[in-house]
């Protein structure tokens, strides 16, 4: 297995800068999650890595050797394409072989290695099937055998789930976990999906508008989002977002945001006084939004109007208006107000996030 | 006669389709059958309509010579006889014409092919100074009516010193319906997804490996067409091959059977013989191509 470096990389697609100085380290034995909005470039920075797209400016490396100019083949990475891009005119086996059969290597090992991969996948009773008499599921379980067969240093996977429905998106997501805790190797895997990044990953690189905005573990990016867009991007319900000013008030800073008055703790701000006067976006995730019985200690209530209870099950969201801001709280099933009903709500503090206006970055512990 | 066939095959039908609404309760299924009794009889009627002229072919070319200008409708005439195909093979060089035609013609069509599918590859994938233009070009050059190139064809072909050669008919020939391949072949390509070449290139193929092992194998009922469409062009040719050929024995088979044409009198049961063995060729080109011709090759490849 490998390391994977890529140092300020740029993308240029004639005057669309597409990827901007670019710098992720990869480790040996990682599973890194690049995840972001559709355009923001991560297909684009793995098709780099891939060697199917050129290199504007920077340099990437796998086991610390330049590859920017190495042809895909020599630079022993195997990839899994967003449509599975299996060979139609060639059966499963002859598929997941193809490689080894360029390479020419011996026949008893190619059967051996297709059969452990297939054995590994469920495929084996599919091995003499063409393409098209596969389900999409199996189709995908190909493509990621026709990678393991090869024993790559690295194996790059470009929204491998996308094409799946949800059913069998999660099953194939529990699949790939297990393939990582068998082959213990270097994966990057690319996805729109913050629940697939949030599930698989090691470490997660967010990037938008060709910039890498944050990397750090699942939950530090859950946690402590370096940015506004972190945080509106990782988390399922998003984030709600309360557009305020800070004033200083004797030893306090106190938030408003029209109608949302609030007290912030010592420990989400330091130096208190560094902050007096600026505009900021104060972030809560729906959960630490607590409402009706739960929000009875609070000091700092805020009143509400009830908008839209939505049940999902064990839990419900429930949409709150506070003058003209909208806010979600997602609290225990049932919540016995209807729509139209004035509720009391508050912040869980510990877990509040308070961000810059201007620039957008993170100013809370 | 005529009349008595129409009024016949009306009142057959007529039977038919009342028997089948006796038959069948169900109106869908009715409609079904109704639908599927139109459709062949319109492919019935299209195929007389193709295959009758060459049965009158077959039917002169078995008539004794003096039946020759008889206006006897009979497929099978009196007295019927093969001498014209005897008399064709042993009296005229019939047998070299054929073998002259079958040289340039499979070799304009593997020629043909080949450059085509090349050429359209790169016009597919690849992005260069010229390729619209050059696309516009190669269409327009279509568009110029086939008698309008016999003077620059016949002078190019003398400049070089290949008149009354093989390879001047075969340059002559290729180059003239490239441009159609091309545009086929491209076409076809284009619904090939790139992914399917990203993944050989991954797995260890070149840029040329990749197009070889997966867009060749895959683009067969594209190929085969192009092939049909030079295989037939070239075959059935006789304006570029009346300039460029001038011995008898050099002829392909479209002048040779125009020299059964004399002044005074026209060989016809012979040159209906010509014309009915040279169909032999086509159609078995046809037929083995047919099942090349197959839509759907990269099913499954990719997400659809």
């Amino acid at each position: 297995m490998a390391t994977v470096q890529f140092s300020r990389i740029v993308k240029k697609f004639g005057d669309n800068v597409v990827l901007n100085g670019v710098d992720v380290d990869i480790k040996d034995h990682e599973f890194v999650v690049i995840v972001g909005p559709s355009g923001c470039g991560k297909t684009t920075l793995l098709r780099m890595l891939a060697g199917l797209e050129e290199i504007t400016g920077g340099e990437i490396t796998i086991d610390g050797l330049r590859v920017n100019e190495l042809h895909p083949s020599k630079r022993q990475i195997a990839m899994v394409f967003q449509d599975y891009a299996l060979y139609p005119h060639m059966t499963v086996e002859e598929n997941m072989s193809f490689a080894l059969r360029l390479r020419k290597t011996p026949k008893t090992e190619i059967d051996s290695r297709v059969d452990e991969a297939a054995s590994i996948l469920q495929l084996k009773k599919f091995l003499k099937r063409m393409p098209k008499q596969l389900s999409g599921g199996q189709r995908q379980r190909v493509a990621i055998g026709r990678a393991i067969v090869r024993k790559p240093k690295v194996f790059l996977f470009d929204e491998p789930l996308s094409n799946l429905d949800a059913k069998l998106r999660e099953e194939m997501r529990v699949e790939i976990a297990k393939l990582y805790q068998r082959l213990n190797a270097t994966i990057i895997y690319v996805t729109h999906d913050q629940v697939e990044a949030m599930t698989l990953a090691g470490r997660i690189v967010i990037m938008n508008h060709g910039i890498v905005q944050q990397v750090g573990s699942p939950i530090e990016v859950y946690r402590k989002p370096a940015n506004l867009f972190v945080a509106g991007f990782i988390g399922s319900p998003t984030m709600n977002f309360m557009h305020g000013k800070l004033v200083l008030d004797g030893e306090h800073l106190r938030f408003s945001s029209g109608d949302i008055k609030l007290t912030i703790p010592p420990y989400l701000l330091h130096d208190p006084k560094k902050h007096d006067g600026r505009e900021v976006v104060v972030g809560v995730r729906p959960d630490d939004v607590l409402v009706g019985r739960t929000a009875e200690g609070c000091s700092d209530k805020v009143d509400g109007v009830l908008e839209v209870c939505e049940l999902l099950g064990h839990r419900e969201n429930l949409y709150i208006k506070v003058g003209d801001t909208r806010l979600l709280a997602t609290v225990e099933a049932f919540f016995d107000r209807s729509p139209g009903a004035a509720v009391q709500l508050c912040f869980n503090y510990k877990n509040m996030h308070v961000f810059d206006k201007a620039t957008e970055a993170r100013l809370s512990e | 006669m005529l009349k008595k066939l129409t009024l016949w095959a009306g009142k057959t039908f007529d039977g038919l389709l009342k028997a089948a609404a006796e038959v069948i309760k169900d109106p869908i299924q009715r409609q079904k059958f109704f639908k599927y009794v139109l459709i062949h009889a319109v492919i019935i009627v299209t195929a007389a309509i193709f295959v009758y002229p060459l049965l009158r072919i077959f039917s002169v070319s078995l008539r004794p010579g003096d039946k020759l200008v008889s206006t006897d409708l009979s497929l099978i005439p009196d007295r019927a006889t093969f001498a014209a195909y005897g008399s064709l093979l042993k009296d005229t060089m019939f047998l070299r014409w054929l073998w002259n035609s079958l040289i340039i013609t499979l070799a304009t069509s593997f020629i043909g092919v080949s450059l085509a599918s090349t050429a359209a590859y790169a016009f597919s994938r690849f992005k260069f100074p010229g390729k619209k233009a050059g696309l516009i070009l190669l269409l327009s050059s279509q568009m110029i009516p086939a008698g309008m190139l016999i003077l620059p064809l016949f002078l190019m072909i003398m400049k070089l010193k290949l008149m009354n050669t093989y390879l001047g008919m075969i340059i002559a020939y290729s180059v003239s319906s490239l441009p159609f391949s091309i545009w086929i072949l491209k076409g076809y390509y284009d619904t090939i997804p790139r992914s399917l070449e990203e993944a050989a290139l991954v797995d260890g193929t070149s840029q040329v490996g990749a197009f070889w092992r997966i867009i060749l194998p895959l683009s067969t009922p594209a190929l085969s067409i192009a092939f049909l469409f030079n295989f037939t062009t070239a075959w059935n040719e006789y304006l570029v091959a009346r300039v460029v050929l001038f011995s008898s024995q050099q002829y392909t088979w479209t002048l040779g059977l125009f020299e059964l044409q004399g002044q005074y009198i026209t060989q016809w049961g012979m040159f209906a013989a010509g014309s009915m063995l040279v169909t032999i060729p086509v159609l078995a080109v046809f037929l083995y191509s047919s099942k090349w011709l197959i839509s759907g090759l990269t099913l499954g490849s990719v997400k659809g």
